[in-house]
């Protein structure tokens, strides 16, 4: 498969991510912020980081950036959009995904190793993580407390939208529902706080991540 | 040309981690009897004329999921 890997100024996880996605059996190239032009493209990955210097609210001005347009119907086509951190937020303010992430509830920034639950959602991306499944990656956020209003909250759980919970006891920033990570009703578009691209090489301790990137691959193509 | 002055705030029932933290802040200073601080911005601007601000505060400058706005006509 080929990935795409937005970048945005600010983005600073894309290396990480493509480099996740080469170890995962995958082709990469880099996405700038006003390109448009994605044929070619399986499947795309919205990386971490500050996009825009976070001005104004996290992800916002990202969400109507060139290339996002182009990822709007891309994954409208049903192609596989996977948001990490700040492609989260990016993909929520998009409107691609449901909620809103907010400052921590203790406002620090965090950043150490934990663990996500897998939950039913139904998603290309979890090919190879059933329902249930633990997997041991990064936390890395500032702006990562999972907000929707009940009825769209109630909306998410009801289509089994989530992804991913925090694992008992670990919710790191207040997330309601203890949710990491949620999917689109169609479950192409998947987007999470924690890092799958810092977990794919044995020496940081997991290679958990990579069973997220080499999903879709199980699935299509 | 009008001047508008557009303020943004976080939802009454959201926990707003900014207001908590400058609140927990202020009796080090020796501030007491202040609660239920917000912390928000303010957005200044000029336009032709104020038709479109709705639109602009509800695809831009604020989320409404979690903010509220006001916009001023100064």
């Amino acid at each position: 498969m080929i990935w795409g890997v937005l970048q945005f100024p600010g983005s600073c996880d894309e290396r990480d991510a493509q480099h996740a996605l080469e170890l995962a059996g995958g082709e990469t190239r880099l996405v700038w912020h006003e390109e448009t032009d994605l044929s070619g493209i399986d499947g795309i990955v919205v990386p971490g980081g500050f996009s825009y210097g976070d001005y104004l609210r996290v992800g916002a001005i990202a969400s109507f950036a060139p290339a996002m347009n182009a990822v709007a119907d891309f994954a409208a086509a049903g192609g596989p959009v996977l948001g990490i951190c700040n492609g989260f937020q990016v993909l929520c303010e998009a409107g691609l995904l449901p909620g809103a992430l907010l400052t921590n509830e203790g406002t620090r920034f965090i950043c150490r190793q934990g663990d996500l639950i897998t939950g039913d959602a139904e998603s290309p991306w979890l090919s190879e993580l059933a329902p249930g499944t633990s997997i041991s990656i990064p936390f890395k956020h500032q702006t990562g407390r999972y907000f929707a209003p009940p009825e769209m909250l109630d909306a998410v759980e009801s289509n089994n939208q989530v992804a991913f919970r925090y694992a008992p006891g670990q919710n790191p920033n207040g997330s309601l529902n203890d949710i990491a990570g949620v999917t689109n009703e169609a479950g192409n578009v998947l987007g999470l706080m924690p890092h799958p691209e810092h977990a794919v090489e044995a020496f940081t301790g997991s290679t958990d991540g990579l069973r997220l990137f080499r999903g879709p691959a199980g699935v299509a193509v | 040309m009008i001047t508008a002055r557009i303020l943004i705030r976080p939802k009454e029932g959201i926990l707003d981690a900014q207001g908590k933290t400058v609140e927990y802040a202020l009796p080090g200073l020796g501030f007491t009897g202040i609660e239920h601080v917000r912390v928000g911005r303010i957005v200044e601007l000029k336009a032709e004329n104020a038709d479109r601000l709705d639109e602009l505060c509800e695809k831009l400058l604020a989320n409404p999921l979690i903010e509220d706005y006001e916009i001023e006509i100064v």
